[in-house]
């Protein structure tokens, strides 16, 4: 046995796992509690347009938008970064400059991640050298599913080496996966092979992220941070649009990891509605009233 | 090689605000009487005990209690309801006052649930979530068997037993009370119901709900009092069945009184039930398993999984697990719709709590508990777990009814059955494997009543339940539980 492998089986059983999550989000979180969590949300959130239709102007928009997030409400935090395909990374990185905004790329032909190992690599590299400060990969869930973990785990060790000083998220695709025995085991090949994220999904298969998914990702990243020390993020993305279901992530993320990973260098939502629905709910947590949506800009 | 173990800080910065249920719609009678006949009345000799919150010692109401002489009386109206109206009454009539029962029960879920956390010390998480949603559950099942014991019994006719004296304890009060009542009504059997001395609020609730649903008068007749107005009754003449939930003791005695008396009896009493854990197991989710096998209601449940048997090639991993998921347990106030663990019924409970876990230390097991503060007043005690223990350990051996887990380690299936059976009861056991064939393997080995194979604590209506050994005689729930209210012709 080699030093350091874990000694106990990874099967995961999905009827408790689903009932620890029920049990997790019927945590009530009132009053100071709430405005915490939900301006906690905010400073967590990756601002996301992953469209075919993106423009530059959008991007824009966006980038803006990540820096001011709704100017009638002071103190309000920045999020911590936007998210956007490969050719955006100059136009966004541009338009944040000085924010202390993070340009996240997403790359490796994503979704699908449907092409050679070389062109992945020369995509990563591209981004990287556009400024992009973190990539979000997709790993090969075809090799995955036919069994070659080996290839899955050394392409991601190839993108982490691409990758150079940018943080690397890898994007598990739970949905495609479908057991949850498959994402645990997705989970652990990829920190050990580099990752400094994990992430559920592209938000372009349904579903996207579940509660389900997000637990059992937290528990491989808590059990590859006792075996090796090394303190792994967490990125739920796709469908995560209200702020009722951040707020519950946030109690699964308190009470699986701990304080630590209560911040954005560990835990990040991939969302593009969500930011908004957070405003509204501190701004009635404050005036005691919801606001009609048309009070809140919907870059 | 030994790699270093990493903590997890779980005092977080960001804590969650008290979330109190509110009181405002709650109704208690002051004082709550007897109920006998449909009214509630005074003891005859107008006597009344106190009923505290043990969460913070105050108290709640004065309750009557009752004395031989009204024990008597609930009998006689038991009696007179049996035989004029309710074992004469069509099946199908029968089953709408349970069916109604039920709904009742339902409409007036949150007011069940506050009182039953108040007069308890049970989380409201759970009286909210399991205790009322159950009993509901448990009077529909039977409401539906009122007309069809036909089929229950095929080629037989089940004549009701007549009327029935029962005794409930205080750890699921309503859900007891609802474990008792639903067959017996179903079957057509008449009855004369105690709760227990520390909780008698939420039965006398549904006292009100059954006055509420016009039942004949007598057919549900409830008392409260202590050990002796549960003696008055398992001793009256006139009773034609005994249903004990609670200590062995106890159960002991009644067995001693009611022998040669012709009366039926089932007794529900202790347990120490086994909760084997192998290496092929989902271990993250065993873990919580655990948790809830042992800290469900503050540990008070008979069929607790309180010998914890984990295989010592994985033992290490689960036990630290285990450690760092307690801390994150919520133990406070009951009526917090956070709080994971309430306070103990009561002031009894606890001194016997802290006795067991006194004699744990002295005996040598190594203890932890959980790093959580406790509140000042009312009666509480930290999760607690216990290390090098072995089956000669009186912690091992005695029902503590609190929470406290007793933890050992095995290496061969033989070895952890030959453990788990090593106790004078047999309630219930559990077992985590991935593998289904050991899973029946181990089920049919086990002397259990109830064998949960990856999961713990779990009811259902249909499904019977009860005990092996000392942990008592009879079962409750599905078909089963109806066997004890009838006799077949």
């Amino acid at each position: 046995m080699q030093s350091g492998t874990p000694t106990y089986t990874r099967n995961i059983d999905q009827v408790n796992a689903q009932e620890r999550v029920t049990k997790l989000f019927s945590r009530s979180i009132k009053k100071e509690s709430k405005i915490v969590a939900l301006n906690t949300v905010l400073r967590m959130i990756d601002l996301t347009t992953l469209e075919g239709k993106d423009s530059q102007g959008k991007v824009k928009q966006l980038c803006y938008k990540a820096a001011h997030l709704h100017d009638q409400f002071s103190n309000l935090p920045n999020v911590a970064a936007i998210c956007v395909y490969p050719p955006m990374v100059p136009v966004a990185k541009k338009a944040l400059n000085g924010t202390g905004i993070n340009v996240a790329s997403v790359a490796t032909a994503f979704p699908s991640g449907m092409t050679s190992l070389d062109t992945k690599l020369e995509e990563v590299k591209t981004v990287v050298a556009a400024g992009a400060d973190e990539v979000d990969m997709v790993i090969s869930r075809g090799k995955f599913l036919q069994g070659e973990y080996d290839w899955v785990s050394d392409e991601i060790a190839k993108v982490k080496e691409a990758c150079g000083e940018a943080h690397l998220k890898v994007i598990l695709e739970s949905g495609e996966l479908v057991t949850l025995d498959n994402v645990r085991l997705a989970s652990d090949l990829a920190m050990a092979a580099g990752a400094d994220f994990i992430k559920t999904s592209t938000g372009k298969v349904s579903p996207a992220a579940t509660p389900s998914v997000v637990l059992i990702m937290l528990e491989a990243i808590r059990d590859f941070y006792k075996q090796t020390g090394k303190k792994i993020g967490m990125k739920p993305a796709g469908g995560v649009s209200k702020a009722k279901l951040a707020v519950q992530y946030l109690v699964m993320v308190r009470e699986t990891l701990g304080q630590d990973w209560l911040s954005p260098d560990l835990f990040r939502f991939g969302a593009s509605s969500l930011a908004n629905d957070v405003i509204m709910q501190i701004v009635k947590q404050s005036t005691g009233v919801y606001q009609s949506t048309n009070y809140f800009s919907i870059d | 090689m030994k790699t270093e173990v990493k903590t997890l800080d779980f005092n977080t910065d960001w804590e969650y605000s008290p979330a109190l249920e509110s009181t405002d719609h709650i109704h208690i009678q002051e004082p709550t009487d007897l109920f006998i006949s449909g009214e509630f009345i005074p003891g005859v000799r107008g006597k009344y005990f106190e009923t505290i919150n043990p969460a913070n010692e105050e108290k709640i109401a004065n309750v009557a209690e009752a004395e031989k002489a009204d024990v008597d009386l609930a009998v006689k109206a038991a009696r007179k309801a049996y035989d004029n109206v309710w074992s004469k009454m069509k099946p199908t009539e029968r089953g709408k006052y349970i069916f109604r029962i039920a709904r009742l029960i339902q409409e007036r879920a949150r007011e069940f649930a506050v009182i039953e956390s108040l007069d308890g010390g049970k989380p409201i998480r759970e009286s909210r979530d399991v205790d009322v949603p159950l009993s509901a559950a448990h009077f529909f099942y039977y409401a539906g068997w009122a007309d069809k014991l036909e089929y229950a019994f095929p080629g037989r006719d089940a004549h009701p037993v007549g009327v029935a004296g029962q005794i409930i304890p205080w750890n699921f009060p309503l859900l007891m009370a609802a474990w008792k009542l639903a067959p017996a009504l179903a079957t057509g059997n008449t009855v004369v119901l105690k709760p227990a001395e520390t909780t008698p609020l939420t039965a006398m609730k549904l006292a009100e709900i059954i006055q509420e649903c016009d039942l004949p008068p007598g057919v549900v007749n409830i008392i409260n009092g202590g050990g002796n107005t549960g003696q008055a009754l398992v001793e009256h003449a006139d009773v034609d069945k005994i249903a004990f939930t609670g200590s062995t003791e106890v159960g002991k005695f009644i067995m001693k009184t009611v022998v040669g008396t012709g009366k039926k009896y089932t007794l529900e009493l202790g347990g120490k039930a086994a909760n084997i854990l192998f290496d092929d197991a989902p271990v993250d989710q065993a873990v919580e398993g655990i948790v809830n096998g042992i800290f469900f209601n503050q540990g008070h449940v008979c069929c607790a999984g309180s010998r914890l048997f984990v295989q010592e090639n994985i033992a290490e991993n689960v036990i630290s697990k285990l450690k760092e998921r307690m801390e994150t347990l919520i133990v406070g106030d009951p009526l917090d719709k956070n709080t994971d663990i309430g306070a103990i019924n009561s002031k009894i409970q606890l001194d016997k709590i802290k006795m067991y876990v006194d004699i744990g230390q002295k005996e040598g097991g190594s203890i932890f508990q959980s790093p959580c503060s406790l509140p000042k007043m009312g009666y509480w005690h930290a999760p607690t777990l216990f290390t090098d223990v072995s089956q000669s350990h009186r912690i091992v051996q005695e029902e503590i009814f609190g929470p406290v887990l007793a933890i050992q380690t095995f290496r061969t299936v033989d070895e952890v059955i030959m453990k788990a059976n090593n106790t004078p009861y047999g309630l219930s056991g559990g077992v985590w494997t991935d593998k289904g064939s050991k899973i029946f393997s181990l089920s049919k080995k086990i002397r259990a009543g109830v064998i949960w194979a990856n999961t713990f604590n779990k009811f259902d209506p249909s499904a019977p339940f009860g005990g092996y050994k000392e942990s008592g005689l009879g079962r409750e729930g599905g078909v089963e539980g109806l066997m004890p209210y009838v006799n077949l012709v």
